[in-house]
C-alpha cells in the first residue's frame, strides 16, 4: 500500500490533485492511503515552497501545480 | 495521449515556429475581421450600440490572442525560474541590490497566491532578509502575465512597460522600507522558531520539450480560468464606451480632483477582481476623462493589495507587520498616482 499525502491549504489546485490521484489509483487498481495535509507548519515542514505538494512514502515528489496524469502513474508503479 | 496533443512535445522547435507563424497571421487579421463583423451587423456604427459593439468585437479577440501569447511566453520563461532556484539566487543577498533582484525575480518566477505562505517560509528559512522577501512578494502578484497582456492589448506597449517599471519600483522601495524598519520580531512565533534550511537547487535538467509542455499547461490553466472575466470586463467596458458621456469621469477621476487617487486606492484594496476583469473597465474609464495616474493607482491597488491575500499572510505575520506591509505598499501606489497626474 502506497502512502500518499497531498500538501495544500485547500485551494482549487489541491482539490484537483487529490481527485486526479484518486482516479489514477482506481484506474490502475493500486491501493493507496491518501491523506490531505492542510495545516501550514506541517506543509512547510516538508520543505515545499509551492502548493499543492505531493509526498509518496515520505518523499516529496512534486511541488506546485496539478501534476499530470502520466507523472502520477509513475508514483503508483 | 493522442498524436494531435503530443506533437508539440515531440517536436518542440517545429511547434514553436508554426505556433508563432499562426499567431502573427491571426493578429494581422484582427482589424479587418472585426470591421467586417460590425459592418455586417444591422446597427448604425455611429450609434451608442454600434460603438459599444465595435469595441467589443475588436477588443475581445485581440485581448484573448495577446493573453494566449504572453502567457505562453511567460510559461517558457517561468520554466527557467523555479522557486527553489530563485531562493538559491537570493540567499546571502543584503541591501538595496537584493531588493532589486528579488522584485525582478518576482516577475519571472511562477507564483500563485495560494503558495504565498510556503514560499515566504522557504525564503525566511534560507536566511533571506525580510525586506528582500517582501520585494519578491509584492512584485510577484502585481506584475503578472495577465495584467501585462491586458495592458499591452488595451493600452499599448508604452503603458504596459510603464506599469512594469512602476510595479517593480513600488516592490523594490516597499521591500527596502520594510527591511529598514527591522520587523523580524513581528513574524509569528512558529515561523521564527523554524530551523534554518539550506538553500540548494535540486531540480534536474529540463528539456525544451518539457518547457513547451509546461507553457502549454500554463495557457490552458490561466487562459481557461480568466477568459470569462476578460469577456465580462470587455462587455462592461464596451457599455461604458458606448453609453457613458464623454468627459463624464473627468470630474470624478480627473486630474483636478486631488482626492481621487487615495479614493481609487481605498476602493481598490477590498476588491479582489483579477487583472483580466478590471483592466478593460479601467481602459474605458480612461477614455471618458479619468486621469492616467488615478487609473494606474486603482489598478495597482486592486491587483497588489487584496484582503484574501492578507488573510493568507496572517498565518505568518503578526497584525502589525501586515498593517505596515499594506501601509507601505499603499503609500507607494499613492505616490505613483500623484506623480503621474502631475507629470502627464
Amino acid at each position: 500500500m502506497k502512502d500518499i499525502k497531498v500538501l495544500g491549504t485547500g485551494c482549487a489546485n489541491c482539490r484537483a490533485t487529490v481527485q486526479r490521484i484518486e482516479e489514477a489509483a482506481r484506474a490502475k487498481g493500486v491501493e493507496i492511503e491518501l491523506t490531505k495535509v492542510e495545516d501550514m507548519p506541517s506543509i512547510v515542514g516538508y520543505g515545499v515552497m509551492a502548493t499543492p505538494g505531493v509526498v509518496v512514502d515520505g518523499k516529496v515528489v512534486h511541488a506546485g501545480g496539478v501534476p499530470r496524469r502520466e507523472v502520477i502513474e509513475t508514483w503508483l508503479a | 495521449m493522442n498524436a494531435v496533443l503530443s506533437w508539440p512535445v515531440e517536436r518542440p522547435k517545429v511547434f514553436l515556429l508554426v505556433a508563432t507563424a499562426i499567431w502573427i497571421a491571426l493578429y494581422a487579421l484582427l482589424v479587418p475581421a472585426s470591421e467586417a463583423i460590425v459592418a455586417v451587423l444591422p446597427v448604425d456604427r455611429e450609434s451608442h450600440l454600434g460603438s459599444a459593439l465595435q469595441f467589443f468585437f475588436y477588443d475581445t479577440p485581440k485581448v484573448l490572442l495577446l493573453l494566449t501569447g504572453v502567457v505562453f511566453v511567460m510559461g517558457l520563461v517561468n520554466s527557467y525560474f523555479t522557486p527553489e532556484r530563485t531562493r538559491a539566487l537570493l540567499s546571502g543577498r543584503t541591501g538595496g541590490l537584493g531588493n532589486v533582484l528579488a522584485a525582478s525575480l518576482g516577475v519571472v518566477t511562477p507564483f500563485c497566491s495560494c503558495s504565498a505562505v510556503p514560499l515566504f517560509i522557504g525564503f525566511v528559512q534560507a536566511g533571506i532578509p525580510l525586506g528582500i522577501t517582501f520585494s519578491f512578494l509584492i512584485a510577484a502578484p502585481m506584475v503578472n502575465e495577465v495584467a501585462l497582456a491586458l495592458l499591452l492589448a488595451l493600452f499599448g506597449w508604452k503603458i504596459a512597460l510603464l506599469y512594469l517599471v512602476l510595479g517593480l519600483a513600488v516592490a523594490i522601495v516597499s521591500g527596502w522600507v520594510i527591511g529598514w524598519l527591522r520587523m523580524e520580531a513581528h513574524l509569528e512565533d512558529w515561523v521564527r522558531n523554524l530551523a534554518r534550511a539550506q538553500a540548494g537547487v535540486t531540480a534536474g535538467s529540463t528539456t525544451l520539450a518539457q518547457r513547451v509542455q509546461a507553457a502549454l499547461a500554463a495557457v490552458c490553466d490561466i487562459v481557461g480560468r480568466v477568459w470569462p472575466y476578460v469577456i465580462a470586463g470587455i462587455a462592461i467596458g464596451a457599455a461604458i464606451h458606448g453609453y457613458v458621456p464623454q468627459d463624464f469621469m473627468a470630474s470624478l477621476m480627473g486630474r483636478e480632483a486631488w482626492w481621487s487617487v487615495p479614493a481609487a486606492v481605498l476602493i481598490g484594496v477590498p476588491m479582489y477582481a483579477n487583472a483580466a476583469g478590471i483592466i478593460p473597465i479601467v481602459e474605458a474609464l480612461l477614455a471618458k476623462g479619468a486621469a492616467l495616474g488615478t487609473v494606474l493607482a486603482f489598478m495597482m491597488s486592486v491587483i497588489a493589495l487584496s484582503l484574501p491575500e492578507m488573510v493568507i499572510l496572517r498565518k505568518v505575520l503578526k497584525p502589525r507587520l501586515i498593517a505596515v506591509f499594506a501601509g507601505v505598499v499603499a503609500t507607494g501606489i499613492l505616490i505613483v498616482g500623484y506623480v503621474f497626474n502631475a507629470v502627464l
